[in-house]
């Protein structure tokens, strides 16, 4: 078991900076998560960490060992850095069967014959293979493929697991069913896992730590999920965590208005914020379930442009001044307050839990993964 | 040892380096001294020469004909195989898919055997056709003479026509019908559609199956020297040989050889990047993965009549010109009519059993073959490894290297190593098999290089990454991982090179030697000495073993298909 160290790793293709001055820390025996948008270099780090790419800079370690120092010419080959990889496309061999593919490991590292097959078996059985042994890939569902890549992975007992989007291509009852089964092998196995992905709910589910990427390659936060979660850093992080409503602030007579409008906040200017909100920099965060409907004259004015039904909640559209949110409200709430409220209607709304953001950008309303 | 060597050094570095050095070797630097010799004399640039040589009368007037005939086939290939290619894909004919197999055969029968077919029937006044009309209809001049540009663009053209054929029999299957179908949902008529959707679609799939026969044209030997030779029309691979051949190796012959090839690659070099542009410009179009059922148009009375065409066509170009072959392989002397009191198996003793010189041509070309599909199988899978796979500094020069095979015809080829392999550098193996054996590797490594590469493309990087991140090292990873799963693309390869090898004629008639004939140069020079008969059993021989060739590749191939 080790940990994995990335000291101010930089990688270049062409005059394309993909990664910059990367710099983190991955524990002993956790499951770390790198979270972003693709084409953020989070499947870059990976490779990196890897040795299927060199950094152009930095120091790559895992545990003690030095893996990759191009200001030395250090490099320490794949098949030496004791890894187990799983692939977003499963990698799994196409001429080998269920056996020889995770048999393969022991093989190359010479395991006395009945030992590996023993260990290989005993693998296969782990991922709820059992009785496939001498199946071709061929004849495996995506979701039994997958499992075959990380039986191999696991076979040879390494130090880390590296997960690059292994669950993307599976359907997504599949999806769930496997992330309970790598959380409950990372349990049993105490491997470090780091694992990439661009799907926060996988990585809300499994992880111990999330490290949420910009389209930059830069991190923009570090946290458990819980963290990551409550209190994101930025409208980037927050939205990058589900969909996301966005208000933004100004101060009028001491009361905070939306910009440009009459809709009025029944909420005190934060505490530490009053230099955003003089500058017109303050912009409030709310997920749609985030939001209580209330009938018009309370709280903040809106008027209803979509309502949809979706079974167990009901999705709106509300305008409030120029700023449309997405609203939600779950089938009972809506029957207590008399029926799903009809387009055009107008109707208040509650804030009990609004996140507080500075502008620095433009923002885009509600975006972020449905 | 070598083992620790190879440990330092990354092997990616000695892939690569490997790669580049038989590149150079086998094609960058015959065709390099080709453009040399045609540029340079005595170390200083020399045009006004170039131009005196090409004004010259005799190599004016192989290039124009070279034109003539290239775009003569070009044409006449591509309205036969456009013709056919939407009898069998777009109409209701009978016995479709049976035709469409059958329009292939030609591709399969050598067409300089073709040509000395042609020639047995067609000759002015021994020709048997033309014997027949005469007699027949008390002709006192031959109503056919094979000996024209129009011979030769005929004969062609029955053995270059199925390029195009294949190329837009496949597209007008993979076009998604409903293109058509919504036009015709608007009210066009079957013809306005042919002419304002279909064909506009299909441009760049003939516009690649005719510059691919024009490419094969301009670079041809085989016809345009069994018919024209005799009667002193040259084109530019003809013309290269006869002069190489008449003036035994001295330089203007020589030079003059090299400028006219340095003007074949240029050519070969413009076809190709025109057919890549039409392909790229083609490749956005509407044209679906999946087979699709498009509608056919139903032929009513003309269904047997088209029939009896196509069926009248084959028999006709494939049929009469092989069993000439026979017939006139069988004959006791050249001449005699063609009846069963006539016929002997003699001649099939003697050339397969006691003429030393046929003995040998059929042994050269079966291990030169051999070895030549087996390296080039190998190397081919090398370079295209490192130019598919590997990501290194320095691929830009090999991927150049690369294209180089693929636009160099077989008759520059056979200049190039005889200017290389001639003691310039130490090395003499002119009139050996040797240098036959490497003209071979150059000739037929774009072969290697495509059947290879394509392979390699079907094989995803993450399979030998996983295998590295198992604990494989890159040679482990090779062995274990990739070349299995590249196995069917390696065979392919081999065969692809092995089949033509066994019958090539272009470059091993400008490189034989005394006792390194090949089949191929066997039947050729025996037609050149007049020994029509021998030349024909021969010939027939040739046949006999190409076509077991193509059944047991079926069989091959097919088989270790299934195996993965």
């Amino acid at each position: 078991m080790a940990d994995i160290r990335l000291l101010n790793v930089t990688k270049s293709y062409g005059k394309h900076r993909v990664v910059e001055g990367f710099t983190i820390e991955i524990r002993d025996g956790e499951c770390f998560t790198f979270l972003g948008p693709s084409g953020c270099g989070k499947t870059v780090v990976l490779r990196m960490i890897a040795g299927f790419e060199q950094p152009d800079e930095g120091e790559i370690f895992i545990g003690e060992r030095l893996v990759s120092a191009p200001a030395r010419r250090h490099y320490i080959p794949p098949e030496e850095r004791r890894i187990g990889v799983v692939f977003q496309d499963y990698a799994v061999w196409p001429h080998k069967t269920v056996l020889e593919n995770v048999i393969y490991p022991l093989t190359i590292q010479k395991v006395a014959k009945e030992e590996a097959s023993e260990r290989a078996l005993k693998t296969i059985a782990m991922v709820n293979l059992g009785g496939l042994e001498h199946r071709m890939p061929f004849q495996l569902s995506g979701g039994q493929q997958q499992r075959v890549a990380l039986a191999r992975a696991l076979v040879s007992r390494p130090d880390v697991m590296l997960l690059d989007e292994p669950l993307s291509n599976l359907d997504a009852n599949l999806r769930e069913e496997m992330r309970f089964e790598i959380k409950e092998l990372q349990k049993n196995t105490g491997v470090t896992i780091l694992y990439v992905t661009h799907d926060q709910e996988v990585a809300l589910a499994i992880s111990d730590r999330v490290a949420v990427m910009g389209t930059d390659g830069r991190i923009c936060q570090i946290g458990t999920p819980d963290e990551i979660y409550e209190q994101p850093i930025d409208p980037f992080v927050f939205r990058f965590m589900g969909v996301s409503n966005f208000l933004p602030l100004e101060e009028r007579e001491g009361r905070l208005f939306v910009r440009e409008s009459a809709a009025a906040l029944d909420h005190p200017i934060p505490a530490g914020r009053e230099e955003a909100v003089r500058k017109g920099r303050l912009v409030a965060g709310c997920r749609p379930f985030d939001i209580k409907l209330m009938p018009p004259g309370r709280g903040t004015q809106g008027v209803v442009q979509r309502s949809s039904y979706l079974g167990p909640i009901i999705d709106y559209a509300v305008t409030v001044g120029g700023t449309e949110l997405r609203v939600q409200q779950s089938i009972a709430e809506a029957l207590a307050g008399g029926g799903p409220l009809p387009e055009g209607s107008t109707v208040g709304l509650h804030f009990p839990d609004l996140k507080w953001f500075e502008q620095e950008g433009e923002l885009t309303q509600a975006g972020g993964a449905a | 040892m070598i083992g620790r060597l190879l440990k330092r050094l990354s092997i990616a570095e000695v892939l690569l380096a490997l790669s580049v050095l038989v590149l150079v070797v086998v094609v960058a630097v015959p065709v390099f001294l080709i453009f040399w010799t045609a540029l340079f004399v005595d170390g200083s640039m020399n045009i006004d020469d170039i131009v005196k040589i090409l004004s010259e009368p005799d190599t004016y007037e192989a290039l124009k004909n070279s034109i003539v005939i290239a775009a003569g086939v070009t044409v006449c290939s591509t309205i036969l195989g456009v013709f056919f290619a939407w009898l069998v894909s777009r109409t209701d004919l009978p016995f479709k898919n049976t035709m469409k197999l059958l329009f292939l055969v030609p591709f399969m029968l050598p067409s300089f055997i073709g040509a000395l077919a042609w020639k047995m029937l067609l000759s002015p006044y021994s020709g048997y056709i033309n014997k027949f009309l005469m007699n027949t209809f008390d002709l006192a001049d031959p109503p056919f003479d094979i000996f024209t540009l129009w011979g030769i663009i005929a004969v062609e053209t029955m053995y270059l026509f199925p390029f195009v054929f294949i190329q837009v029999s496949g597209a007008l299957e993979r076009m998604d019908p409903t293109l058509e179908e919504s036009a015709r949902i608007s009210g066009a008529g079957l013809l306005t559609i042919t002419r304002r959707i279909t064909l506009p679609l299909m441009l760049p799939s003939i516009g690649a199956g005719a510059l691919l026969v024009a490419l094969y044209s301009l670079a041809h030997f085989g016809v345009p020297a069994i018919l024209g030779n005799e009667v002193g029309i040259y084109i530019i691979p003809t013309k290269i040989y006869e002069k190489l051949h008449q003036s035994a190796g001295s330089f203007t012959a020589i030079r003059t050889g090299t400028i006219l090839a340095s003007i074949l690659v240029i050519s070969a070099g413009l076809i190709l990047w025109a057919q890549s542009a039409i392909l790229k410009s083609g490749r956005f179009q509407v044209i679906a993965g999946k087979s699709m059922r498009p509608m056919l148009l139903k032929l009513r009375g003309l269904k047997y009549p088209l029939l009896l065409v196509s069926v009248i066509y084959l028999a006709v170009t494939v049929l009469l010109p092989t069993a000439t072959i026979f017939l006139v392989g069988g004959l006791k002397t050249y001449g005699l009519e063609l009846t069963m009191e006539n016929m002997t198996l003699d001649n099939l003793k003697y050339i397969l059993f006691e003429w030393q010189m046929t003995k040998d041509s059929i042994w050269n070309s079966f291990y030169l073959s051999l070895a030549a599909a087996f390296v080039t199988m190998l190397v081919g899978t090398l370079i295209s490894y490192v130019i598919v796979k590997m990501k290194i500094r320095g691929k830009f020069i090999l991927e150049f290297l690369g294209v180089l095979p693929f636009s160099v015809p077989g008759t520059v080829i056979a200049l190039g190593v005889i200017l290389t392999w001639s003691g310039k550098f130490g090395i003499n193996i002119y009139n050996t098999a040797w240098i036959i054996f490497v003209a071979y590797i150059a000739r037929y490594m774009a072969f290697s290089l495509k059947s290879n590469s394509a392979a390699l493309e079907q094989v995803h990087d993450s399979l030998e990454e996983a295998a590295r991140a198992c604990g494989a090292t890159h040679w482990q990873a090779l062995k274990d991982i990739v070349i299995p799963l590249i196995k069917p693309g390696m065979v392919a390869a081999f065969f692809l090179i092995f089949l033509p090898a066994l019958r090539e004629l272009t470059t091993s008639v400008l490189l034989y030697g005394p006792t390194t004939r090949t089949i191929g140069v066997a039947i050729y020079t025996l037609n050149e000495d007049g020994e029509t008969v021998y030349a024909a059993t021969l010939a027939s021989v040739a046949l006999v073993i190409i076509v077991i060739g193509h059944f047991l590749i079926k069989r091959v191939t097919r088989t270790s298909n299934e195996g993965v």
